[in-house]
């Protein structure tokens, strides 16, 4: 009966999912959702990533309920975003706009408002810091104290406003990257309409941003290891800060942001990389061009917003036979949901499709036309 | 679990999946692109059915969900229950009492009426996939009714191993015009497709395509004329359980050297017939 | 315009161009072109207003050195690249009243099947390398229609019995034979659907002498059979001395001379045929 003992029956479900409460539990402590929220910062960021859901909340819910598995938060995000009816589209937000709260060039030594080191593990020796394990609130209190009283000396009587041009502004001036026509076209909304092959650009840029981390990470490395584009890419600006979202007022479009509704920040990583490449200039003659990569996703997560923007160019600028340059091959295989559930699909009964197969071999091996 | 609409969607979500349907309809064979959802269940379980059935349910239908040709599988189980909670629907083991069927790889024994609907859940609907990798490249290839990488795959399967190896999925061709990936239900199956009083429609959720078989529609699986399509062997083998004969049969292993047994896979069916079963003695016996 | 008397082929002012071309070029006026290069828009004409007819049962030859366009002609023959401009018709297809350059991709696609052969210089590009020799001509008559397993199989036989490979290898990939017995297995592909036309690539280059032998005498013994219209694309002087009743020597994207093969190769009017003529010797 070893076969059919995979057919499961509504009880044997209802043991497994006490089972799973249990295993959550069984050290008889709980995770409050605000611990989640403000200790794990980085995994919300990451689950509100690629769930595309702007919600530290539910991130942090859905972080407590997966017992701190980014491939099942997410799909929790994700599963609960489906039952939300579409309102609103957001209108345009200029990245101009931001409120920087780090902001470093590769590209030049220095920039016009400065490098920003902002908050970043990058300066950091990864050594286990032993004193974590002690940490209590007395402590942190008095670290949060004095951090803040140092923070109030330096401060300045009046802040100055600091223009922060783009860096890639900066190269446009010079001529050295090309100058592109603004392009406001509505976003094809690939949650609401299936993207479709050749896909667009903001269909690309949208499956990109919800990817999963991992797997941006890995493609973008293979791309620039050799398998692709094989140039080395500069990041020309990477920042993280937090951007305003505004929605037009509902009765009727809106000409000025101070009549658009104000929803509130989110808080991005947007990378702009530049990659040398030869184009043929006019009359045929061979150039170098600067070219754009772009990348963007919600909340503080670097790796991806990098590897985001090599694989946006390189999707702009396919090479055939280079899997990393074919959009069907990258867009259909970094989504969380669909490659995890895809491979855990593995785990359900195939006994009727194993069977038919195992017909086909006996048939052949029986010598049966 | 009222913080969630009826059949888990906003209403603007069904009617977008119900607009692929019509056109999957109007167009059998033919896969529609549609927005698939993220749903409560994962990519690969089933979501493509999942949300047709969600799409189309009504507080008047009875449900059944078989996976596998069994009602207790685990997933259809899960299935079952998550459109219990989000709908409040009756629910079913017995194909004739259903009006809708959700079912992974099989299509039910007893044969569907024109008041029912089947819903096929579909892991890789596209049947050139194995071929031609890439989408835009398919979709160019059905649009010029161009298949003879089919045709060629299957010819080759005929030189390698003297007939056709496909197990499940044995591709089908539509109404004269689409090549179309039936699922992965058994070849046995292939021919239960043709012909169908009931509405039979598709659902991909990952791949995300919705496609379908309008009643009584044409579907014939592909094979060379002097070559005939092939359905799984089940000559001579009896259900140990109700004694069907001529049914899509589950062949069970034992301990070495005891020889296999076999039940009748589709569980509803076999049980039906197992309570009747002194009827069944004292009549003809018969397998459809 | 419409197929000449007799003309199997018909193929009026092609031309293949790479490059967008500049309004000093368009004419291809030879003050502005360095041999086929425009040198101020970098356009390069493969093929520059080419014009010939093949008529029933012949072979042309066309001969000429690399980058003279020869081949970018047979490829913009057989789809595999689209011609820039000019006009093409076929006598047995649509009464040759239809440009076929400007017919839809299915359409092409129902020529190549039922009207044309190709034989490419390397085999890779004319064969599935990982399908059975078999399988590679069946696949033709797939794609024209065919659908009984023992008529393909039966036909494809013939085809490699006719081509000299051994019976116990028709189910073998071509990917393990000799270049010679792959050039073979294509020109039995190419002739699976009987078409009226084969277009011969290059397709002795490459391969040794005594091979290349056994090859042209097949190429020769299928068409005193089966009178099918050939055109062989060579640099080869010798392949074309053996093979072409009447040849188009190509330079520079344009044909320079034209005749029956034995005038232009005793007494060759053009002083780039009368060089490769000499160099011949």
């Amino acid at each position: 009966m070893a076969y059919v003992a995979v057919k499961g029956g509504e009880a044997a479900i209802a043991e497994s999912i006490k089972r799973l409460r249990y295993e959550r539990l069984r050290e008889r402590r709980t995770i409050a959702v605000k611990a989640i929220r403000s200790g794990l910062r980085a995994l919300v960021d990451r689950v509100m990533s690629e769930a595309s859901l702007y919600a530290k909340e539910l991130a942090a819910l859905a972080i407590k309920q997966a017992e701190g598995n980014p491939e099942e938060a997410t799909f929790l995000l994700r599963a609960y975003r489906s039952t939300l009816p579409r309102k609103y589209y957001s209108r345009l937000t200029s990245m101009g706009s931001m409120f920087v709260e780090r902001r470093i060039s590769a590209a030049f030594k220095d920039i016009a408002g400065g490098q920003l080191l902002g908050a970043s593990a990058d300066y950091t020796h990864r050594l286990l810091d032993f004193n974590l394990e002690k940490e209590t609130s007395a402590n942190v209190r008095a670290w949060l104290a004095a951090f803040q009283r140092e923070q109030e000396a330096e401060k300045p009587s009046v802040m100055p406003r600091v223009e922060l041009p783009r860096v890639t502004d900066i190269l446009r001036s010079e001529g050295l990257l090309r100058r592109m026509q603004q392009d406001d076209t509505a976003p094809r909304d690939i949650t609401r309409q299936s993207m479709t092959f050749p896909a667009e650009r903001s269909e690309r840029l949208q499956t990109l941003t919800r990817g999963e981390s991992g797997a941006v990470v890995a493609l973008g490395y293979a791309a620039i290891r050799g398998y692709g584009l094989a140039a080395h890419p500069t990041v020309a600006a990477l920042m993280v800060g937090r951007v305003a979202i505004t929605i037009d007022y509902p009765l009727g479009a809106c000409d000025s942001d101070d009549e658009a509704l104000y929803l509130g920040q989110v808080r991005v990583t947007e990378v702009d990389a530049i990659i040398p490449a030869a184009k043929k200039g006019q009359g045929g003659k061979q150039e170098i061009e600067i070219r754009l990569g772009y990348g963007l996703c919600f909340g503080q997560n670097e790796s991806k917003a990098i590897a985001m923007s090599v694989l946006d160019y390189c999707l702009e600028h396919p090479i055939p036979d280079s899997p990393v340059h074919d959009e069907e091959f990258v867009l259909t295989h970094i989504d969380s949901v669909e490659a995890s559930g895809f491979i855990s699909h593995l785990k359900l009964p195939h006994y009727v499709t194993f069977q038919s197969e195992l017909d086909a071999a006996r048939r052949i091996n029986r010598g049966e036309r | 679990m009222n913080k969630y609409n009826f059949a888990f969607f906003d209403e603007q979500s069904k009617r977008e999946i119900r607009r692929a349907l019509l056109k999957a309809v109007a167009i059998p064979g033919y896969q529609v692109p549609f927005a698939s959802r993220e749903m409560p269940i994962a990519r690969g379980w089933g979501t493509g059915g999942l949300q047709v059935m969600l799409a189309i349910v009504g507080k008047k239908d009875v449900i059944k969900v078989i996976d596998q040709g069994s009602d207790d599988s685990v997933n259809a189980v899960s299935i079952r229950k998550f459109i219990q909670q989000m709908t409040g629907v009756l629910e079913t083991a017995e194909t004739s009492e259903a009006s809708i069927v959700q079912s992974r790889h099989r299509v039910p024994e007893v044969p569907l009426t024109g008041e029912q609907i089947l819903i096929l859940q579909v892991p890789i609907p596209e049947p050139l996939r194995e071929t031609e990798q890439s989408e835009l490249r398919a979709k160019r290839l059905h649009a010029e009714k161009e298949y003879s990488g089919v045709w060629l795959s299957l010819f080759e399967q005929i030189m390698k191993y003297g007939c056709t190896a496909t197990g499940a999925d044995h591709p089908t061709m539509v109404h004269e015009r689409y090549v179309m990936s039936p699922s992965p239900i058994p070849r046995y199956d292939n021919r239960r497709l043709n012909d169908c009083a009931a509405l039979i429609l598709f659902g991909a959720g990952r791949e995300k395509k919705i496609y379908a078989l309008p009643p009584y529609t044409k579907v014939e699986s592909l094979a060379f004329v002097d070559r005939p399509f092939v359905s799984e062997s089940m000559h001579g083998k009896i259900c140990r359980l109700c004694g069907a004969e001529g049914v899509f049969l589950d062949e069970s292993v034992q301990a070495a050297g005891a020889g296999p047994f076999y039940e009748c896979n589709d569980t509803g069916y076999c049980r039906q017939r197992q309570s009747s079963k002194s009827r069944l003695d004292r009549g003809e016996q018969s397998g459809d | 315009m419409e197929t000449n008397e007799g003309a199997v082929l018909s193929l009026q002012n092609f031309r293949k161009q790479f490059g967008s071309g500049c309004e000093k070029c368009a004419d291809l006026d030879e003050r502005h072109l360095q041999r086929n290069y425009c040198p101020n828009c970098r356009t390069t004409y493969a093929c520059a207003d080419v014009s010939l007819e093949l008529y029933g049962g012949e072979i042309l030859g066309v001969v000429g050195e690399s980058g003279s366009g020869k081949s970018t002609l047979l490829r913009c023959l057989y789809f595999d690249e689209e011609a820039s401009s000019g006009e093409a018709f076929l006598q047995g297809y649509k009464s040759g009243q239809v440009n076929i350059f400007t017919e839809t991709g299915q359409q092409k696609r129902y020529i190549r099947n039922y009207h044309l052969g190709m034989v490419y210089q390397n085999p890779y590009m004319g064969l599935r390398m990982s399908f059975s020799s078999i399988g590679n001509i069946a696949e033709k008559l797939i794609a024209a229609g065919g659908r009984s397993v023992d008529e393909m199989t039966g036909r494809a036989t013939s085809l490699l019995h006719k081509v000299d490979i051994p019976p116990y290898r028709f189910l073998e990939t071509p990917a393990t034979f000799s270049g010679g017995m792959q050039q073979r297995v294509q020109i039995a592909k190419a002739l699976s659907n009987n078409p009226p036309i084969l277009l011969l690539d290059e397709i002795t280059t490459g391969l040794d002498l005594s091979v290349q032998a056994k090859v042209l005498d097949l190429i020769k013994g299928i068409q005193r059979e089966l009178s099918i219209s050939m055109i062989v694309v060579s640099h080869d002087l010798a392949v074309i001395r053996m093979l072409a009743e009447r040849t188009i020597v190509m330079l520079d994207g344009k044909i320079v001379e034209q005749g029956l093969t034995d005038q232009v190769l005793e007494d060759p009017q053009h002083p780039y045929t009368q060089k490769l003529v000499q160099s011949l010797l």
